[in-house]
């Protein structure tokens, strides 16, 4: 394994679990003596071989990977015909939606429940938003016969129900929770608050580089099997790297996946797109990193959406996966150094990519990558033709054909 | 000596164990809020602590986020909570007061000044329930400065090896979590703590509260009698939740209701003598 350079990005975070001022370990005590179990589980693991290639074995033969990269060369065409004469840069798709369970999610979840039984835990809970997380804990449940409960807000049980029928199916207890908005920050509530209650015998699966430390880095760790595979595939492919890299970011762990292997690439540049929701300048969006400040939430410090006293606002968007006030404390100290761009794609924009991506590629992308194409789609056609934009398409839309059917105003 | 030293000495010369109040400030408004607070000592309180709404309290049960719902919606802010600890200043010089909340609404008002401005309000300790030992450096040093204990929760999953560090850290009073679990939902049998509570004053001079599920004025003498403390909060809240009206509005016997339920625990801590050790 190649060491980090002194001054590499990549060798965050630190003891405390801190990237820069971020990050941490915010719980209640109750709580103090198995996070720290978990990251000394976590740090044996990864000197671990058998656990290494046991859960390279379940990636291989169980998930499908390594997931393709696709030139998405009609969609390329089609965004020239709006660019500048030699303008319109090459799309290539990170397809990660084609990973067992439709999302990117599986990845790190295989890891974490193989852990959870070298820690010995016998039950597991996790939060879910889009539903993408609970199917993916679901699944390595039913395949490693453990109990699963779910938290799910009651708003997202609504919009997402045939993930929720999925989970079901696998055998998981899900629970809707109706406090807050009712989304995923409420999920995640309830999910340590039963991990509270029950840490003796449970393990919490978190779904994203959100939550207390060692989780931030764990689940980028896990997610970066993303990031290194396009790294050499785009190699092979372009016999180079690309020029930018694009993923959507909810608390952010596709965009961490793809994005870290590639930190210390100077000339790679990288854009994580919020969800901007009814608009950046409104109240209804879910721009933690645009419109937030730093605060302590969900056992981290990040960017928060809050208000003036400290108080969490809710976060807005028509893709229940990017619905959360936060973001993984890792993107608010990338964003503080400059090294990543994050922007917003509205509601309208994502949906919009959505049909495009249908129509153009034949692939039906999950609302959230939604998002990251809508910038795509705005920043490809100002790009020179012979620059490479990579997109981590990392969830299919079957889940929320419901949801994109009742905002095109059919009834299905 | 602090207000807190100087109340447990006194307890302790009395024979008894202390009776710890827990409420929301602002739940169900201000006002109703504050008739309750300027009536807790007479109650029998003997340590206050003041709740700071937060809307996402990760340690708490649905009776207790509901009553951070209220407060917040009534307006409560971290400001407003200094402003009702003033207010019982003026009336009530020695009952010790404990803000016990989240770390964002601290973090956002400034820690250094809310220290100071706590402080000044007439606050004597802190509890911030998501600000363990090991991310206590960024309070410990304004809460010294100022002269508030930093009262931290020891639960059951707090083992030998990390006890010490979590005692380093503590001052004031400590708290000892009676179950592994949230607010609000379980209780434990404090008759039998006792054993649990003399192995950690094998580690600490500091008084010990036991707290988390005391509902009736018998858990709560058993609390007291096992340790020096008991701290009720969610029945307190639970009788002032029955009391609202459907719009969660202060009805004619909010206050009357929970401050005679304070009564009976404290004639109940009260009659319940410690051995002498
Ligand atoms: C397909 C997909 N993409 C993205 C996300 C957002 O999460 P993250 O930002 O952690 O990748 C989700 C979450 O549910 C998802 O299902």
């Amino acid at each position: 394994m190649n060491k980090p350079l002194p001054n590499s990005l990549r060798q965050g975070p630190d003891g405390r679990g801190r990237f820069g001022e971020f990050g941490g370990r915010f719980v209640a005590e109750t709580l103090m003596p198995l996070i720290l179990e978990v990251e000394a589980a976590y740090e044996a693991s990864k000197k671990d071989a058998a656990f290494q290639a046991e859960w390279r074995r379940l990636l291989t033969h169980y998930v499908g990977r390594p997931s393709p990269l696709w030139y998405a060369e009609r969609l390329t065409t089609h965004l020239r015909k709006k660019a500048a004469p030699g303008k319109g840069a090459k799309v290539y798709f990170k397809r990660d939606e084609l990973n067992h369970t439709g999302a990117h999610k599986i990845n790190a979840v295989l890891g974490q429940i193989l852990l959870a039984k070298k820690m010995g835990k016998t039950r597991i809970i996790a939060e879910t938003g889009a539903g993408q997380h609970g199917v993916a804990t679901a699944t390595a449940c039913a395949l490693m016969d453990l109990p699963c409960v779910v938290y799910m807000g009651a708003t997202d049980v609504e919009r997402q129900q045939p993930n929720v029928f999925r989970m079901k199916l696998l055998g998981a207890q899900i629970v809707p929770v109706t406090s807050g908005a009712a989304t995923l920050k409420d999920a995640m509530n309830e999910g340590l608050r039963d991990w509270v209650a029950n840490v003796h015998d449970t393990y919490y699966c978190i779904g994203t580089v959100a939550g207390p430390h060692p989780y931030p880095a764990m689940v980028r760790d896990f997610q970066s099997v993303i990031g290194t595979e396009a790294r050499a595939q785009m190699l092979e492919a372009e016999g180079r790297l690309p020029d930018v890299l694009v993923a959507a970011v909810g608390g952010g762990s596709n965009a961490m996946g793809l994005f870290y292997p590639f930190l210390d690439d100077k000339d790679v540049a990288m854009v994580g797109v919020e969800a901007a929701g009814r608009g950046l300048d409104t109240h209804e969006h879910a721009a933690a990193l645009s419109r937030g400040r730093p605060g302590v939430l969900h056992g981290n410090r990040t960017y928060l959406l809050q208000d003036g006293d400290g108080q969490i606002t809710e976060a807005h968007s028509i893709s229940a996966g990017l619905d959360y006030p936060g973001v993984g404390p890792e993107h608010s100290w990338l964003h503080e150094i400059g090294r990543v761009q994050y922007v917003g794609a509205t509601d309208d924009e994502a949906l919009e990519a959505f049909q495009l991506c249908s129509r153009q590629e034949g692939i039906i992308p999950a609302l959230e990558p939604a998002h990251a194409l809508a910038h795509v789609i705005k920043a490809a056609p100002e790009m020179p033709a012979d620059s490479i934009m990579l997109m981590n398409l990392c969830g299919r839309g079957d889940k929320d054909i419901f949801t994109v059917a009742k905002h095109l105003g059919e009834n299905i | 000596m602090s207000r807190i030293a100087a109340k447990f000495a006194a307890l302790r010369q009395e024979g008894r164990g202390a009776l710890v109040t827990y409420l929301q400030a602002f739940d169900p408004d201000r006002e109703t809020y504050r008739a309750i607070l300027h009536g807790l000592p007479a109650a029998g309180a003997d340590v206050i602590e003041v709740g700071v709404p937060f809307t996402d309290p990760m340690a708490d049960g649905p009776s207790i986020q509901k009553a951070g719902q209220r407060a917040l919606k009534a307006g409560a802010t971290a400001a407003g909570v200094l402003d009702l600890v003033r207010s019982l200043r003026t009336l009530d010089d020695t009952t010790p007061v404990v803000l016990m909340g989240y770390y964002n609404p601290i973090l956002t008002y400034g820690v250094e000044a809310f220290c100071k401005d706590a402080a000044t309000a007439g606050a004597d300790g802190l509890i911030i329930v998501d600000v363990p030992p090991e991310e206590a450096d960024e309070v410990e040093p304004h809460a010294t400065a100022n002269g508030l204990d930093l009262i931290r929760l020891i639960a059951p999953t707090t083992d030998e090896a990390r006890l010490p560090k979590v005692l380093a850290a503590t001052t004031g009073f400590i708290y000892y979590v009676a179950i592994t679990g949230i607010t609000g939902t379980r209780s434990a049998d404090y008759a039998s703590m006792a054993p649990t509570i003399a192995n950690l004053k094998r580690h600490t001079d500091l008084p010990v509260a036991i707290g988390f599920g005391i509902r009736s004025p018998a858990q709560a003498a058993e609390a007291a009698q096992a340790a020096d403390g008991a701290v009720v909060g969610t029945a307190l809240v639970d009788t002032l939740a029955a009391s609202l009206d459907s719009e969660g509005r202060a009805g004619p016997d909010t206050v009357k209701n929970v401050l005679g339920q304070v009564s009976g625990l404290a004639q109940a801590v009260r009659a319940a003598r410690k051995v002498a050790a």
